[in-house]
């Protein structure tokens, strides 16, 4: 069954997998040959073929997070010949298709590598960071209940659509695995700004921010040197701007608080 | 057992209000003396953890992801319903329960759907409230689309990503309470089963997904907000980790099972392009409000399509058939799920299907790009076409859509009374881990609503009046029930590890995926059910006998997780099964050959099959009893569904 390109041949590969059987064993790339892959699979499909293979020969399967393979959910994060996500611009690793690639490419794949992401097994890093910063602040106070009508506060469409783009992060991390100094700038930006912009974040617009970066310090991420590869590979096309915004947040909520640690 | 619904008397509009007053209350310097377990971190769960937090409850949450914002509810697209009539066209919490109850075929609940309808509305609040973009008018309110089943537009949504901003939403909720110490969160951890004391919930069993660890936790009520089965299909449109474990676990350990036979199959995924394929990508349903379905008219023409001899855009206008718009001229390309699935089926059975496999219908938007541009086609729907072109390699904006037919939902789940409690005292299920609201098909942007009303709505106010009855005493994992349950899971998990054979999990998953989506899918009949059957038994044989697995169970080992989950779907398989068997009329999705209307629409048998079928587990490898709860309609008045 071909699908929408018929003419496409089956290619074969060879991988470069990192592997490593837990946080303190030592790591390293093994090779594998995986062969009539179609062109029409997605690059985790392909990981699959090469999966079940390893498991009929008895072999431990190589750890890799996925989860809804269409590029939503953030959980896949490889780092595809020196790439977050592989070569495809505005693409998770899920939604990469083997049509990118061509027969007899050799294909180098690792995990995200930040110390705040600390390694599970093979491919799978603890991301829980992320959400650690988002605990810190990441929220509007309000329990359920008791809210006002939705449309009591009209907010203008351009508004509204700005928070709704920086809204969009999905959480996976390749930010920070772009990153040379694996800052999560533009990951903590995204929710910083959607919160600023829209006025419902705006009670809590100065310790939200305090607090979010100093999670994220305390996380051990890295500071940011406006190089931008964060914004270039962020699968979802997260924008740098965003960081211009929590700069200006995080300034003016120094400058207007009383915490000047 | 007789099933109780514990349905509040009194005329349905004052159902839920009433029954606010009369459930007992826990009074809230009591509320941090008891603990509740919450299984599943999507948008009923963290809904539901956050919320009874906030009240005061200790809340332990549990997912198998890595974080709460990975649940499935992110990926769902097209949007979110509510009887806000903010479009002044006419909607009202009654026709929103009327298209509910209607769009389920009438095998849903009356006083539940219409709690539903009712808070829908607040679910709105909420989530704005809470910083959810939603997309705007330029007057800065709130915007609307209509979705299928529905003549008016009580859609809300943010672009093509509702799901994520709503379950966002509520991560952020949950999040707030972490950081208050209010919920303990805990990740990577999978629910092997449920621990029941004296006949009540009081804990659960969970394997540490990254160390193998088997640990106890217990509380004083339980939680499941776990989704739906529909990977029992192998191929569905779920997440790779959507399963029913949790569900089927509680299910064994004395939960009903409601009404399992009810999958649904939305119409619009990307067709199937290999074997290798894992899974199928939906296209929202709200790409009907302007795409417009078609096949060539006739079978030659298809023919010729599909070896490549013509273009799709040289097929003249003559020779398309917009087959939804010509038989169903009311609603058109707007039908609802089930509807729209099968005549989709129907085209291509008779030969005029498209795409190298002849089994894609197109989904055409030449026409609103002529009417509108292109950009406008991309502000409503840009992420989505994107998507579909990243997995085609095709460009939408130029060439219709191929899609297909694809398992989307599976409507029952553990049977619920209207207090969302299971058969085991204790145990509440909510969202799509329950079967209350959707009857035999759930309408589109409904879950999302179902999922939320649940967790925000629902159960905080109703797991008080159980709690208020149980006695605030701290609960332990000392009692013999979770020593025994704990060795039992330990068991299990070495009983898969030792048997050492040839095939993998995936190989026996994709073994039961293919006989239920054959025998148990679209459509159904009685001889291809009692040979699934059979067949199923057979695989389960298979699969403790045969299985293969690497590595150790003290370690992460993810075709372990997967063993585990695929021996709950094949026995899950069998009793859909089961199900599908017993229901000899057809409703919603649920449609068997031996029953439809000479134009070949799904023929109900109100008189004897209007009843949740609810299912009992009696032992291993012995049929399960079934116990079935009546439907009363008392409001809506039941009619052959016509979308004509």
């Amino acid at each position: 069954m071909a699908g929408s390109n018929p003419n496409a041949k089956p290619m074969n590969l060879t991988l470069k997998v990192w592997r490593q059987k837990n946080r303190i064993s030592e790591g390293g790339i093994v090779d594998y040959k995986v062969k009539d892959i179609s062109p029409d699979m997605s690059f985790l499909e392909m990981l699959d073929v090469l999966n079940e293979d390893l498991l009929r020969q008895g072999q431990e399967p190589v750890a890799f997070d996925h989860d809804c393979r269409e590029g939503i959910c953030g959980s896949c994060n490889l780092f595809i010949n020196g790439r977050a996500h592989g070569p495809e611009q505005g693409t998770t690793t899920c939604q990469l298709h083997m049509r990118k690639f061509s027969d007899g490419d050799t294909i180098t794949i690792e995990p995200w590598r930040a110390s705040a992401f600390p390694l599970n097994k093979d491919l799978s890093v603890d991301r829980s960071a992320f959400d650690r910063i988002i605990q810190a602040g990441g929220y509007v106070s309000i329990n359920t209940g008791g809210t006002p009508d939705a449309n009591e506060i009209p907010i203008p469409k351009n508004i509204a659509d700005r928070a709704f783009e920086a809204a969009t992060c999905i959480g996976c991390g390749a930010c920070v695995a772009a990153c040379k100094n694996a800052s999560a700038m533009l990951f903590v930006s995204a929710k910083v700004s959607q919160l600023a912009l829209l006025p419902q974040g705006h009670v809590e617009r100065k310790t939200r921010v305090e607090n979010m970066v100093a999670q994220m310090d305390k996380e051990g991420f890295g500071a940011c040197t406006n190089i931008g590869s964060c914004a270039a590979e962020c699968p979802v096309g997260i924008s740098l701007e965003n960081i211009a915004t929590l700069n200006q947040e995080f300034l003016s909520a120094k400058a207007t608080s009383n915490n000047l640690a | 057992m007789v099933l109780d619904s514990k349905l509040p008397e009194g005329p349905i509009a004052e159902k839920w209000e009433k029954h606010k007053f009369n459930v007992k209350l826990v009074n809230p310097s009591n509320k941090r003396k008891y603990d509740i377990i919450v299984v599943g971190t999507g948008l009923a769960g963290a809904s539901a953890a956050a919320s009874l937090a906030e009240l005061g409850y200790n809340v332990k949450a549990f997912t198998f992801h890595d974080s709460p914002r990975r649940a499935h509810s992110i990926a769902a697209q097209g949007g979110i319903n509510a009887a806000k009539n903010y479009q002044n066209d006419g909607d009202s919490v009654y026709r929103l329960f009327y298209d509910t109850v209607k769009g389920g075929d009438y095998r849903s609940r009356e006083a539940n759907v219409y709690r539903l309808a009712q808070v829908s509305v607040n679910i709105i609040d909420q989530c704005v409230a809470q910083g959810v973009p939603f997309a705007r008018e330029y007057g800065g309110l709130l915007a609307n689309r209509s979705f299928g089943g529905a003549q008016v537009s009580r859609t809300f949504y943010a672009r093509g990503q509702t799901g994520q901003q709503l379950l966002l939403g509520a991560y952020s909720a949950l999040s707030r309470q972490v950081a208050y110490g209010k919920v303990k969160l805990y990740t990577r951890s999978e629910m092997l089963d449920l621990v029941t004391v004296d006949g009540q919930a009081r804990g659960i069993i969970t394997r540490n997904l990254l160390t193998g660890e088997i640990e106890q936790h217990a509380a004083h009520a339980v939680v499941l907000a776990t989704g739906g089965y529909g990977n029992v299909f192998f191929l569905s449109t779920n997440a790779m980790y959507c399963n029913a474990t949790a569900a089927w676990r509680a299910h064994k350990k004395g939960a009903y099972f409601a009404n399992p036979c009810f999958t649904q199959i939305h119409p619009t995924c990307i067709p199937v392009s290999g074997d290798y394929q894992s899974k199928l990508t939906l296209m929202s349903e709200s790409l009907r409000n302007d795409g417009r379905v078609w096949v060539p008219a006739t079978k030659e023409t298809a023919e010729r399509l599909r070896k490549g001899e013509i273009n799709v855009n040289d097929i003249a206008e003559a020779d398309r058939d917009y087959f939804l718009e010509r038989k169903y001229p009311a609603f058109g390309n707007l039908v609802p799920r089930d509807v729209a699935s099968r005549n989709a089926k129907l085209m291509c059975d008779e030969g005029k299907g498209v795409g190298s496999t002849g089994l894609a219908v197109y989904l055409d938007f030449a026409d609103v790009i002529k009417r509108t541009s292109a950009e406008a086609v991309s502000q409503k729907y840009g992420n989505l076409f994107d998507m579909y072109a990243k997995i085609t390699g095709e460009n939408p904006y130029e060439r219709p859509m191929r899609i297909y037919p694809a398992v989307h939902y599976t409507m029952g789940g553990l049977w619920v009374d209207y207090n969302l409690q299971t058969t085991v005292k204790g145990l509440y299920a909510t969202g799509e881990c329950n079967f209350s609201d959707h009857g035999a098909n759930r309408l589109g942007a409904s879950a999302l609503m179902q999922g939320l009303a649940d967790g925000y709505f629902v159960i905080p106010y109703t797991i008080g009046d159980y709690l208020a009855s149980t006695p605030p005493k701290p609960v332990t994992t000392e009692d013999p029930a979770f020593a025994e349950a704990t060795a039992a899971v330990q068991a299990r998990v070495q009983q898969m590890m030792s048997i050492n054979g040839t095939r993998t999990p995936d190989d026996f998953h994709k073994k039961l995926g293919n006989l239920m989506w054959e025998y148990c899918g679209m459509s159904r009949n009685a001889e291809g059910l009692r040979y699934a059957k059979k067949e199923i038994q057979q695989l389960k044989k298979e699969f403790w006998s045969d299985l293969k697995l690497a590595g150790t169970e003290l370690e992460m080992n993810q075709a372990l997780e997967k063993a585990g989950r695929v021996a709950d779907f094949i026995e899950l398989g069998e009793l859909m099964v089961d199900d599908a068997l017993d229901r000899n009329e057809s409703c919603g999705g649920h449609f068997r050959e031996e029953y439809q209307t000479p134009e070949g629409e799904a023929l109900r048998n109100d008189d004897d099959y209007a009843y949740v079928a609810a299912w009992e587990y009696v032992g291993e490898n012995q049929p399960e009893k079934l116990n079935k709860e009546e439907l009363t309609f008392e409001n809506v008045k039941l009619t052959q569904r016509s979308y004509k």
